[in-house]
């Protein structure tokens, strides 16, 4: 479809007066938007790329797919980390076709190139046959990604040059970032293990599913009936919570849940023992970073997402979260258990089999949640006579409850407003 | 009360697990659950992870202990269970079996597997490897852990292990 007709009528109808806000559904189905949302999402947003803590050692690696490109996350020999293009310099073959693992040094199995893994060309057959200059000014080393920074041990890369800091990009996520990090003494890790799939929905499907306290009771009924059967019960602790915009596309909501929580929610279930271990680790919160604080951290749940695809879910165990398009009703998705690292082996047993309950393509929700993805993505094939979603809820409101659809709106805002930024007013 | 394995023949190891692929495939799983001990245990670890790997310190897919297992089972059985409502329709196809390891009162056995899933139209394949561990009860052998190693590079494009691999 030619890009001027994807724009004749709006992709986000926001009518504050009416209370509505709808989004045309063609936004999931169409390869002209899809080809827009690379352009102008996914080639100028921070994008994550990996966690601190899959790097422990000089020499580390992991290959990653991060909007089409395979990029080398590395920690070089004086301990830096360092993204690449994971495509040799010479004629683009993948100097790297391992997942992960430590290397001082990558070969191109093509021709032979060898680069260390600070990106540098270390070795040259038949240096002989090249211009004395050849490789001088790193013109045959490998391509580093535009840009890379960290925040709390998430590092993310962005392919736009121009783009504002991460500090910048990131706004309000920052301190809710830091809620997750200040779990931790040592340091938070992500638990080896990656949970890898693919939804046949569109990727935006997934952001909304990703936050949404409101699908919770009919999508998950089930969940809930394992958590009532469960040894000793639940804690009589109601959900309840808040939704919140956190600037530039990015919302959280904040709640309370009966589930258990490793840090530090205990239920009947981790026993006696279990009540002391958690107190210990409330405790510790208390004095790091004080009552109010530790409370917030402790007992509070919070799915945050991050513009454009990065899901960060500290909710019974937590989950960090990314996926990519690959057609208009595709997406790959990646999931990681992030943990602390001072964690005994009691509690870290108990996050994974509160993550497995919950989280991920083989546990009690999930699934429902992907199978809610594609139900919608076959809906829309109804477009023409239905064209649109609602996602309406609460905005009546002051103040968004966590089963309400702001968080949806915040993210939409942004979408729209990145995927029609310069368009002609025709188009637009 | 545990008897010896020594005199188990693959046949009967075969016969355990071609009645589990059938139990599966007409959707009998409360009689698929009988087949396992009172401290039955099934795995599905993640691709990316070390074959004997543990749940306790790796990330999964599924990792059940009896308890979490039977929840499954009944979840299954629900009309709420929405990913497996209306039910798909699998085949189990089991393969390749071979007694690895016998201790005194339990046996290691392999297996190749491929497990198709149709549903709405689209049928999707799980391609791995069984991993048993079989004791010998009152009454016939009983899976005290299954762990089923997926040869694939996550679950693409599965999306999902909504059924019992």
């Amino acid at each position: 479809m030619d890009l001027s007709m994807a724009r004749a009528s709006p992709l986000v109808w926001n009518d504050p007066q009416a209370g509505r806000f709808r989004v045309a559904r063609r936004s999931f189905t169409e390869s002209a938007i899809l080809r827009e949302e690379y352009e102008r999402i996914f080639d100028r947003c921070w994008l994550y790329l990996g966690h601190e803590s899959e790097l422990p050692k000089p020499g580390d690696f992991v290959t990653r797919t991060i909007a089409r490109r395979s990029v080398l996350f590395t920690r070089d020999a004086k301990g830096q980390i360092r993204g690449f293009f994971n495509t040799c310099p010479h004629r683009g073959a993948q100097i790297c076709r391992e997942r992960k693992g430590n290397a001082k040094s990558h070969q191109c199995f093509y021709h032979g190139w060898v680069f260390g893994a600070d990106g540098a060309l270390k070795s040259l057959p038949g240096r002989e046959s090249y211009g004395p200059q050849f490789s001088e000014q790193g013109q045959a080393d490998l391509v580093p990604v535009p840009k890379l920074e960290a925040y709390r041990g998430f590092w993310f890369l962005c392919f736009d040059r121009n783009a504002e800091t991460l500090a910048d990009y990131l706004a309000g996520a920052k301190a809710w970032i830091d809620l997750i990090a200040d779990q931790s003494e040592a340091g938070m890790a992500v638990v080896g293990g990656t949970q890898e799939y693919q939804i046949r929905a569109n990727w935006k499907l997934l952001t909304e599913n990703s936050i949404d306290g409101y699908h919770a009771i009919n999508t998950h009924a089930t969940y809930v009936d394992y958590l009532k059967n469960m040894k000793g019960g639940l804690s009589p602790v109601p959900f309840e919570g808040t939704g919140y915009d956190l600037g530039n596309g990015h919302a959280v909501i904040e709640y309370k849940a009966p589930w258990g929580r490793p840090v530090a929610q205990w239920i009947p279930l981790w026993g006696e023992d279990g009540k002391r271990e958690l107190e210990a680790v409330y405790q510790r919160l208390c004095q790091r970073h004080g009552q109010q604080r530790a409370d917030r951290i402790a007992f509070l749940n919070r799915n945050m997402f991050i513009f454009p695809n990065l899901v960060i879910n500290d909710i019974m165990a937590i989950t960090v979260r990314s996926y990519f398009p690959t057609a208009p009703d595709a997406m790959q998705v990646f999931g990681w258990a992030l943990a602390p690292q001072e964690e005994n082996p009691w509690a870290r047993k108990f996050r994974l089999s509160n993550f497995l309950e919950f989280l991920g393509p083989g546990g009690f929700a999930t699934p429902d949640d992907v199978e809610a993805l594609e139900q919608c993505q076959r809906g829309y094939e109804a477009m023409k006579e239905a064209p649109w979603n609602d996602i309406s809820k609460g905005m009546n409101k002051a103040r968004a409850d966590y089963d309400d659809e702001l968080q949806m709106r915040v993210f939409w805002s942004e979408w729209q407003r990145r995927i029609s930024e310069g368009q002609s007013p025709r188009a637009a | 009360m545990m008897k010896d394995v020594q005199s188990v023949t693959r046949e009967q190891v075969e016969d355990l697990m071609f009645l589990e692929a059938e139990l599966l495939d007409e959707w009998r799983l409360r009689e698929w659950l009988a087949l396992f001990t009172d401290d039955g245990a099934y795995y599905v670890p993640t691709t990316d992870c070390a074959p004997d790997a543990s749940p306790d310190s790796a990330l999964f897919y599924v990792a059940d202990d009896r308890f979490r297992l039977e929840q499954r089972v009944e979840r299954l059985l629900k009309r709420t269970a929405h990913a497996e409502f209306p039910r798909s329709k699998t085949r189990h196809l089991v393969s390749n079996v071979r007694i690895r390891s016998r201790g005194e009162q339990e046996l290691q056995v392999g297996a190749a597997v491929i497990t198709n899933r149709t549903k709405m139209g689209l049928t999707e394949t799980y391609i791995g490897s069984y991993r048993y561990r079989i004791v010998a009860g009152e009454n016939g052998l009983r899976i005290k852990e299954k762990r089923c190693l997926l040869d694939m590079d996550g679950l693409k494009p599965n999306g999902r292990i909504s059924i019992i691999l």
